[in-house]
């Protein structure tokens, strides 16, 4: 590589453009994948901002659904025509681009603006950081630890809002006899692994949970804790409905908006389905952290990387962009448009409601925080983590102790 | 030229002549009419799906008709429906889509070709091994070869370019299109060969004058198979031809897979119908070439 | 036959063949002996050749389960979809042979499966085959109560389901070569049966059918193909659900490639893909090998 000299005559003329006009105007071609309306209202923000900067402009390469978003990059770097910025998801996903140098190193940037002392938490920004370096831009923040409820549901059931799952299990069957899907699930297997780390989170707590995805504990995973969890999961298949195979999370999260279903499990993407639907926060639905008396909250949500390029006015362009994309004002904009947190304390977040207001103090608190699966885990061994769920919740032939083992023997597989 | 001439009067009557109405013929109607419905099927709930409002498609009803059809639907899907930040619905990709489809078809179709030419008729060392490599290249996934694919394209410097993307179509059909009329030539009477050697006719001539007019019915299968699958295609054109050039799939897949939010069933249904428009149209419009006897006019002409 | 026309090999066949040849050559031996190569590695996002990994991804390939399901379900359903689109697109090629009206019509719309986004009629296909939805719910509101058309609700069946929707997107092409092939059967065979007498069907079925052969083979290839490859349909239908009891290997090689990050496994599991075809071509260059060679027999 060219090394060192390299990336500190880089790393000048990056500082350079922060406190001088940039020379050339230049494109900057974003790719993502948000292309829904709603999602078109977020992309906005952040490309009419760029272009109001003056100068440079977003090229806008809208590509639907994240996989062939993150093929469309990588193919793209691979055949020299790389974006100027690219949309991943927290995780490993990226690090290999790291180690081959073909991403724009922010560091000098982001120790510039302190990004350190004002995004929160720790761990979103950890996702970015390689060997002390910072390569991408985190800019907004998804947990998963949500329990959506339906209240009409449970009060013409006759029962409380369950506090946790074992609640949840215990009034079930009266749900059902009154004629609702207590459990709503979906039939994609992102879904069934999301849920079933939900109730692994709530099971072992922040320490085992750590253990067991980020130093690979074949102990914890064999433990009885997490035999624990497959009883569970198994107990919720009883109580979903025939439907639920080929179900999108949206149209799952519909049966409990429409008062079909009692709970899903899913990450705070689904409050905007409420919110689309014209549904309130405390009277409709209840957004129930954790499930659980103790909640977690896992922070994974969406970064943006920037390609390397040779031109040096595209650099400064893209430098720009990313220190826009953490501008406080920026996150406040982009956030209440997206429906999702912001990954600093600072901003403005006078629109969120009372779901989001609870996420944000789960956030505050740093023991109430704990790092997303996909730090730790490669897109490989959450697959096959994914497999194996999906399998369990639509099988019932793979039993508990089977179903156990093989989770044993893929965590110690993993890297 | 006097093959195709020959053939115009036998053009409207084609197959062997049915000798009356009888049960036979009610037979053949309605196992065609009982095909075409299984087939239709699917395209009616796309149709009536792509005719209601949201609220309607909400009640799940999906054989329903629409009760107040709309087309909203079908103008939001053309025009207004957002694919990321721009919300000009298809339109932007259809001409990019026509840029590439017909020179990758007529490029393609004429390699596939004189290929198939060369196989049936000239047969020359190693064809059989080459022929069967080739088909053996049919079976693997694109996905498979496309690094090696993009670091050739970056090597040559076409990489997402429009001459990259006609490059790879003709590349990716020509395995079955070559299949396709090496087979449909060997079936040939090859009389019409051997005659046109003996008048003293050459590689090229006998391929334009007398084997091109007689492979107008596989042609035509070929012309199907390409505007379809190169108007279709979304994993080649996202990645080869370069963010000028982007096909129509690229908007069509943004309007449909959408994630997040309401999924808008009626305007998904409308635009997937508009964006096949072309390859339903070649579909229909074939069949005037699509017509027995061109290799015996031939060897009456 | 061949030996008449092995004397004309000239120049211009080679320059005509060609294209062909360059194809060949470049993309598919290099494309194939790279990913073979690669299975041998331990590459995970990028080409990584100096990581070798001996035969440790077959290992895993070989216990995981899913790519197990795969490999049962691909012959199951090639079986079935190969078997079922050939017999539907004969008789539809026939059919429409008997100088139909409305041959246009009819054509296009058994055709039109192929010309759509998968994406939209794969979504059809699972609201007609949703069993709070579609096609069960319908007739069971028609009073037929025991009415149970379901079937990707289960693992068990939901292979099955897919065939369906295979059949529906694949016949029509089956149908047009074959209906291709008929047109170009000379048309003196038909008056010459119909002087002779012989049935329609039996014209069909013992003259024009073995005519057809070229054409046969074609589909069949093409078929195949399309069996071997399948990725789109399952995507749509089913993503390789519920649980993964429609897991095909195309889908396998195609998510390590991409989504899963694990290039080398996926590689691996293109290299097994490649072998019972490799088989099939090997086969067939013997056949081709015997028969040249009884052919120069008979001429000595």
């Amino acid at each position: 590589m060219a090394g060192r000299g390299f990336r500190k005559l880089l790393t000048t003329t990056a500082a350079a453009a922060l406190f001088s006009a940039p020379a050339m105007a230049a494109d900057i071609e974003v790719i993502h994948w948000w292309t829904s309306g709603g999602e078109q209202a977020a992309v906005s923000v952040f490309a009419d901002e760029f272009d109001a900067l003056g100068g440079d402009s977003w090229i806008d390469g809208a590509i639907a659904t994240g996989d062939a978003a993150r093929s469309a990059t990588l193919q793209r770097i691979l055949g020299g025509d790389p974006p100027g910025a690219a949309q991943f998801n927290t995780g490993r996903q990226y690090e290999e681009l790291i180690e081959g140098g073909l991403l724009l190193d922010l560091t000098e940037l982001a120790e510039s603006e302190g990004w350190r002392d004002f995004i929160r938490p720790s761990t979103i920004l950890d996702a970015c950081e390689r060997d002390g370096r910072i390569y991408c831009v985190p800019v907004n923040i998804h947990s998963w630890q949500w329990g959506w409820a339906s209240i009409p549901v449970f009060e013409q059931s006759g029962v409380d809002l369950p506090k946790n799952i074992d609640e949840f299990l215990a009034a079930a069957p009266q749900i059902q006899e009154a004629g609702f899907i207590p459990f709503a699930m979906g039939g994609q297997s992102w879904q069934h692994s999301g849920a079933f780390a939900v109730l692994m989170l709530n099971t072992l707590g922040r320490d085992k949970y750590e253990q067991l995805y980020r130093d690979k504990s074949v102990d914890v995973a064999s433990s009885a804790e997490v035999r624990k969890v497959f009883e569970s999961f198994r107990a919720l298949k009883q109580f979903s409905d025939e439907g639920s195979a080929n179900r999108t999370w949206n149209d799952t999260t519909n049966l409990v908006i429409t008062d079909q279903a009692a709970l899903q499990i899913m990450g705070d993407w689904a409050r905007g389905e409420f919110a689309a639907a014209g549904e309130e926060a405390g009277v409709d639905y209840a957004c129930i952290a954790g499930p659980s008396e103790s909640p977690y909250l896992t922070t994974g949500g969406d970064v943006f990387l920037f390609p390397k390029q040779d031109d040096p006015d595209v650099e400064q362009a893209q430098l720009k962009l990313a220190s826009m994309m953490v501008n406080p004002r920026v996150q406040a904009l982009f956030n209440n448009a997206k429906g999702s947190l912001p990954v600093r304390d600072d901003v403005d977040l006078s629109l969120a409601d009372s779901c989001m207001q609870a996420g944000l103090e789960l956030l505050a608190n740093p023991d109430t925080v704990v790092g997303d699966p996909n730090l730790w885990l490669t897109a490989d061994t959450d697959g096959q983590i994914r497999d194996l769920f999906a399998e369990f919740w639509a099988n019932e032939g793979l039993s508990v102790d089977d179903a156990q083992a093989q989770f044993a023997s893929i965590i110690e597989a993993a890297e | 030229m006097t093959a195709i001439a020959a053939h115009e009067t036998v053009l409207e009557a084609s197959g062997p002549r049915p000798r009356q109405v009888s049960a036979a013929r009610i037979g053949v109607y309605a196992f065609l009419i009982t095909a075409a419905l299984f087939f239709a099927l699917p395209l009616y709930v796309m149709l009536v799906t792509s005719l209601k409002g949201m609220p309607e498609v909400r009640l799940g009803q999906i054989f329903a008709f629409p009760s107040a059809p709309t087309f909203e639907p079908w103008i939001k899907a053309w025009s207004t429906a957002c694919t990321g930040r721009t919300c000009e619905g298809l339109t932007p990709g259809f001409l990019n889509s026509v840029k590439i489809t017909v020179p990758s078809v007529i490029i393609s179709i004429i390699a596939a070709a004189l290929n198939g030419y060369a196989l049936s008729f000239w047969k020359f060392r190693g064809a059989n091994f080459f022929f069967g490599l080739l088909i053996f290249g049919a079976f693997v996934p694109y996905q498979v070869v496309i690094f090696p694919l993009i670091i050739f394209m970056r090597e040559v410097g076409l990489f997402a370019t429009l001459p990259g993307i006609i490059i790879v179509h003709t590349i990716f059909g020509m395995p079955i299109l070559t299949l396709l009329y090496r087979n449909y030539f060997s079936a040939l009477p090859e009389e019409l060969f051997k005659a046109a050697r003996v008048d003293g006719a050459g590689f090229w001539r006998i391929f334009f004058y007398v084997i091109m007019p007689m492979s107008v019915p596989i042609t035509i299968v070929a012309i199907i198979l390409q505007v379809t699958g190169i108007w279709n295609d979304f994993l080649f054109g996202i990645v080869f031809a370069g963010r000028e050039n982007l096909p129509m799939t690229v908007q069509l897949n943004n309007i449909v897979q959408t994630t997040t939010g309401i999924r808008e069933h009626n305007v998904n249904m409308a635009a997937t119908i508009l964006a096949a428009a072309v390859p339903l149209a070649v579909y229909f419009i074939s069949g005037r070439w699509f017509v027995r006897g061109i290799a015996a006019g031939a060897v009456k002409g | 036959m061949t030996s008449s026309r092995k004397r004309f090999a000239n120049l211009n066949a080679v320059i005509g063949a060609s294209p062909m040849i360059a194809v060949a050559v470049g993309l598919y031996i290099f494309g194939i002996a790279y990913s073979i190569a690669l299975s041998f590695t331990n590459s995970r996002l990028l080409p990584k050749f100096d990581s070798f990994a001996g035969l440790a991804n077959y290992e895993r390939l070989w216990s995981t389960p899913s790519w197990l399901v795969s490999v049962h379900n691909i012959w199951l359903f090639g079986l079935l979809v190969i078997g079922l689109n050939m017999a539907l697109g004969f008789l539809m090629a026939t059919f429409m042979d008997r100088r139909v009206r409305q041959e246009d019509t009819f054509r296009t719309i058994i055709l039109y499966p192929y010309a759509m986004s998968l994406i939209v009629t794969g979504l059809v296909w699972q609201w007609m085959m949703d069993p709070g939805l579609g096609i069960q719910e319908s007739l069971r509101n028609w009073g037929f109560e025991g009415a149970a058309f379901a079937p990707l609700a289960s693992p068990d069946t939901a292979i099955f389901g897919v065939v369906i929707a295979g059949v529906w997107q694949g016949s029509g092409v089956t149908m047009a070569i074959l209906l291709a092939g008929l047109r170009g059967v000379d048309e003196d065979i038909w008056k010459a049966a119909r002087v002779d007498g012989i049935p329609i069907w039996r014209t069909y079925v013992f003259i024009a059918l073995p005519m057809l052969r070229g054409a046969l083979a074609t589909a069949f290839v093409l078929q195949a193909v399309g069996v071997v490859r399948i990725y789109d349909l399952i995507i749509a239908i089913t993503g390789g659900g519920p649980g993964i009891a429609t897991e095909m290997p195309a889908k396998f090689v195609i998510d390590h490639i991409t989504s899963r990050i694990n290039v080398s496994l996926g590689m691996a599991g293109a290299t097994m893909m490649l072998i019972p075809i490799l088989v099939l071509v090997a086969i067939n260059w013997y056949v081709d090998w015997r028969r040249k060679r009884a052919a120069l027999q008979a001429i000595g």
